[in-house]
């Protein structure tokens, strides 16, 4: 979980600087895309490290959801008998609780996302139109359901990250007693970065700013 | 004060079960929460009935062998306690209260409340000692180990196994009780001979017991009697994972 999840967050933090290209015009946007697609070259063709990060990140994936499955059916083996009484989480982490369907729901946006930006299928525009012109058209205030389900898909990333992050330290031995707090507030600050950051393109896309 | 209690009973391991109401009524609120149990089963007997049964030893809260889910918290609401240390006075008259065995498939019911946990005892046995030169006690103070050392090994060693982190964590782990040994004795020099022999041991026989996996809620620590910080299980992975190299 640690070490997938590590991986994902990197990408996340790359994703969302590139969004931010959106503020600075179509051309701006489109040619962040094409370089996405030739960096790298001439030393090695077109798309070569594009691909690679693919791959890599479609095994971080598969290998995150492997582990999470596995632990879910630990835990699931582990209390064949639950408790009669609602269990009272005694230790305040609210966002430790959505781990497991916030996980889904973050899986099911992946697939939407894909088909809207990546592929086009699900896009107005199509797969043919410009990066930009996709972006545009797929958060238009008519799709605002898109826009909406994009909202809770990263508030979930947010809560996702908020106890991933320090968690993942917790896992590879790297936190101790004085460390806990340094990492939460770290944990804390990056998820509410990037979900500002991701949330700021389709804002920016509904009110006008992007266009 | 008058109680309506959901008490589990089970007659055995093979039984399957149920939960029984009882009223108990003029509990006063200086009795503990074991005493309260005590008043319930002299009335069950008196009554002919088979009284509850529960762990208890020392009733002074360093046993360990006290452990029930008072409305879905391991040992009750109160932190840092031990059911026996629970006193009547946190509830109210006229209050429900639901009482369960602790849940989990490596610590099977015996009966009632009571529950075996052998399991702890073999994880202990897969690698929570130290190999010592038998022979007359070492001069005091010709092994020195840091203050800080001493403290966090001591805090570790405060476990009283009394397996509430079991039953407190949604994952049914027994991450905390294993960090624990492996902390208190990974901290000081007398346990660095076996320290990584040990880590891979303890962790891989609470695998084997079928204890869950942790996911880091930290329902533990909130619920342990001892306080048992989880920084303890951050230097169990890191000494599992160095083992594992």
């Amino acid at each position: 979980m640690a070490v997938t999840g590590a991986i994902l967050v990197l990408f996340l933090v790359g994703h969302m600087v590139g969004n931010l290209k959106s503020f600075f015009g179509a051309d701006s946007f489109n040619h962040y895309a094409e370089w996405l697609r030739t960096v790298g070259t001439p030393a090695v063709p077109d798309r070569v490290l594009l691909t690679v990060i693919e791959i890599v990140l479609v095994v971080a994936v598969v290998l995150h959801m492997w582990s999470a499955v596995s632990l879910a059916r630990r835990a699931s083996q582990a209390r064949p008998v639950k408790y009669a009484a609602k269990r009272k989480s005694q230790a305040n982490g609210y966002a430790t609780h959505t781990m497991r369907y916030g996980g889904v729901i973050i899986v099911l946006f992946v697939v939407w996302h894909l088909l809207d930006m990546t592929f086009g299928t699900v896009n107005p525009k199509g797969f043919d139109a410009e990066p930009f012109d996709r972006l545009v058209a797929g958060f238009d205030p008519s799709r605002w359901w898109v826009t909406l389900f994009y909202v809770v898909a990263m508030v979930m990333v947010g809560l996702h990250l908020r106890h991933g992050l320090w968690s993942a330290f917790q896992t590879l031995g790297l936190a101790s007693g004085r460390s806990y707090g340094k990492l939460k507030a770290t944990a804390a600050l990056v998820s509410l970065v990037l979900v500002v950051g991701f949330l700021s393109v389709p804002v920016g896309v509904m009110i006008g700013v992007i266009k | 004060m008058n109680l309506t209690l959901k008490v589990w009973r089970q007659n055995g391991p093979s039984d399957e079960g149920r939960m029984v109401t009882y009223k108990v009524e003029d509990v006063s609120p200086d009795m503990s929460f074991l005493e309260m149990l005590d008043v319930l089963n002299e009335r069950l007997i008196l009554e002919g009935d088979d009284p509850v049964a529960f762990d208890h030893d020392c009733r002074e809260g360093i046993c360990g062998m006290c452990g029930m889910v008072i409305n879905g918290v391991a040992h009750g609401e109160q932190r840092a306690t031990t059911t026996c240390q629970l006193h009547m006075r946190h509830f109210k008259d006229g209050d429900e209260v639901t009482i369960e065995p602790w849940r989990a498939a490596p610590f099977p019911v015996v009966k009632d409340l009571v529950v075996d946990r052998s399991a702890f005892d073999r994880i202990i046995q897969a690698g929570g000692f130290i190999s010592v030169p038998a022979g007359s006690a070492p001069d005091a103070h010709s092994v020195p180990v840091k203050k800080e050392d001493a403290d966090a090994a001591f805090d570790a060693a405060t476990c009283i196994g009394c397996g509430a982190c079991v039953a407190a964590c949604p994952n049914g782990s027994a991450s905390l009780f294993t960090a624990a040994k492996i902390t208190h004795l990974g901290l000081l020099p007398q346990g660095q001979p076996e320290r990584d022999s040990r880590a891979k041991a303890m962790v891989e026989q609470m695998d084997l017991e079928g204890f869950g996996g942790c996911t880091n809620t930290g329902e533990c620590t909130a619920v342990c009697p001892k306080g048992i910080p989880l920084d303890t299980i951050a230097r169990m992975n890191a000494d599992f994972l160095k083992a594992s190299k």
